[in-house]
């Protein structure tokens, strides 16, 4: 359980982080998201006690981070922004090391880092020295570090960032299959990732929180929360059909002779929108509700913000 | 095996893992050879002691101390690892000092290296061999004094040439602390004790007795407390620039 209350943290003038409270339990996966700039890394560093709080504080699992430093660290594994790692060392040295301090001795340190070479794929390549090894190698190691210790809670800042398509599933996977009886908390702008992996997601803005929910009741916030698109297989304009329609809807035009149409208070609209399609033989190539939009909810609850500064 | 000595050694066998320490060792030995018998006059003083060879020591640790130093923590800041290292289970003392004993033993190895030209006065003639010993000691704890100053340096920015640039001056400046180039600049009304106690702040006069084969505590105690001061320094700057 990682409790933060009123958390706080000022470089000089600047608030980078104001007054933050949450909690996360065990078997959650939290997304952190926030366009850059929000505080989402500052956070991080403070949970994971590199920097200090101006106010506020940070428990792991009942340790303070700030009273307990060590103990507290003990159970974070911790992938920081662009996973730095020693590049003069090799993989296997590197990991080796990291076991080391994570209090693993002899045969138990090789059979960590053994271990986590399997998990994360990474036995090709173990002898190399990590400044040869491509950016998507380099996450795994920066991961594999993170994870070596099977550690209660893991922090992972933008662990997918600037890998290619397959490298993100593949850490997705990864991320997936540990999350088990873990806190997982990681910060992202990649709004796919959130409804990939996250059974939770915290937006904030300006160090402060917007919304926070699953990614199902944050798209639920949505304005194309159970809005019908409809694709034609010829141009048709559906709009004086619409009007028979007991509620105000809006008719968004798409292109490609495809439509969506969203009721202005976020009702079902669809049965009621196929029967008219059938009367009026409305010439259908496809046809589904939307569950709502993330990037939606992302951009209107972060603009808000920026409009009453 | 403890935090400290885990930290210790990937910092020695990340010297040698690059040429780093291959360099350091060389251009060290070289140097040393050209100070010793060149510039020196080792055969020409016809005396079997290492004096011409240690007093070139202070001078030389001043270019090739910051060298090492530069990177200490300048470069954990510059490739982010300084937020790795300190979100491991250690404390910040381990690392500071880990780091520092790991810089400090690369100094010692090359320092160690130099026996030839023990064997060489052994060979020729028939030196104190304690005093040479003493001196090897002296030596070692001012660079260790370099180091820690540097270390400090290297802690306070993220470019390693900036680090370079400032531990060189300020170790220049506790080189020549004590001659008089520095203690005219002090006004007649200054009185004395004062000048005395600036100058003895300097590494000279230390090093010089130690040297001399004048075991005297005070010397090492001096050194002692130099490098646990700016280490202590290290830590706090580290601890306040973090952020940046």
């Amino acid at each position: 359980m990682i409790k933060i209350k009123s958390l706080t943290k000022k470089f000089d003038q600047f608030k980078a982080v104001s007054d933050l409270n949450f909690e996360v339990s065990e078997g959650e996966v939290l997304g952190f998201l926030g366009p850059n700039g929000a505080g989402k890394s500052t956070t991080m560093k403070v949970i994971t006690g590199f920097l200090s709080p101006s106010a506020g504080t940070v428990e792991i699992d009942g340790y303070d981070i700030i009273e307990d430093p060590l103990k507290a660290k003990e159970l974070i594994g911790y992938l920081p922004e662009g996973a730095p790692c020693y590049a003069d060392m090799s993989v296997l040295e590197f990991l080796s090391f990291i076991a080391e301090i994570r209090g693993f001795r002899n045969e138990d340190a090789v059979e960590r880092v053994q271990n986590v070479l399997d998990l994360v794929d990474l036995q090709t390549v173990c002898q190399q020295s990590i400044d040869t090894l491509s950016k998507g190698f380099k996450r795994r190691v920066g991961l594999a570090q993170a994870i070596i210790h099977d550690p209660k809670v893991l922090i992972l800042d933008e662990p997918t960032d600037g890998l290619d398509p397959n490298q993100k599933h593949h850490v997705r996977e990864l991320i997936k299959n540990l999350a088990k009886d873990k806190i997982v908390i990681i910060s992202t702008h990649i709004l796919e990732e959130v409804t990939a992996v996250c059974s939770r997601a915290i937006i904030i803005n300006s160090g402060e929180i917007v919304a926070d929910g699953t990614p199902n009741e944050l798209e639920a916030r949505s304005k194309y929360h159970h809005a019908v698109v409809v694709s034609f297989s010829e141009a048709y304009n559906p709009q004086r059909d619409l009007s028979e329609l007991s509620e105000l809807v809006v008719v968004e035009e798409n292109g490609n002779a495809s439509v969506t149409i969203l009721s202005n208070n976020k009702s079902p609209i669809f049965n009621k929108i196929s029967e008219i399609a059938r009367t009026k033989n409305w010439p259908i190539s496809e046809m589904h509700v939307n569950r709502g939009q993330l990037e939606d909810v992302f951009r209107v609850v972060t603009s808000q913000m920026r409009e009453c500064d | 095996m403890n935090n400290l000595s885990i930290i210790f050694r990937r910092e020695l066998l990340s010297y040698f893992a690059t040429p780093l320490a291959y360099i350091f060792i060389v251009i060290f030995l070289i140097t040393n050879g050209v100070f010793t018998f060149d510039l020196g006059g080792f055969y020409l003083r016809g005396q079997a002691d290492l004096l011409p060879f240690f007093s070139f020591h202070p001078w030389l640790y001043l270019f090739m101390v910051p060298a090492i130093a530069m990177a200490l923590w300048a470069d954990e800041r510059k490739t982010g690892t300084i937020e790795l290292l300190l979100t491991l289970p250690i404390k910040l003392s381990e690392a500071v000092l880990g780091k520092f004993l790991a810089a400090w033993v690369l100094i010692g190895i090359a320092l160690v290296l130099t026996f030839p030209i023990w064997v060489t006065v052994n060979y020729l003639g028939d030196p104190d061999n304690g005093v040479i010993f003493a001196a090897y000691i002296g030596s070692w704890f001012m660079a260790g004094g370099f180091l820690a100053i540097g270390s400090c340096m290297s802690a306070c920015t993220k470019n390693a040439v900036i680090a370079f640039i400032l531990t060189v001056s300020i170790c220049f400046t506790f080189v020549i602390m004590g001659s008089p180039i520095l203690l005219n600049i002090f006004p007649e009304w200054v009185p004395q004790y004062l000048v005395d106690a600036f100058s003895t702040l300097g590494f000279l006069p230390h090093f010089d007795s130690i040297s001399k084969g004048v075991l005297d505590i005070r010397d090492f105690l001096y050194f002692t407390i130099f490098i646990t001061a700016w280490l202590l320094a290290s830590a706090v700057v580290i601890e306040i620039k973090k952020a940046n």
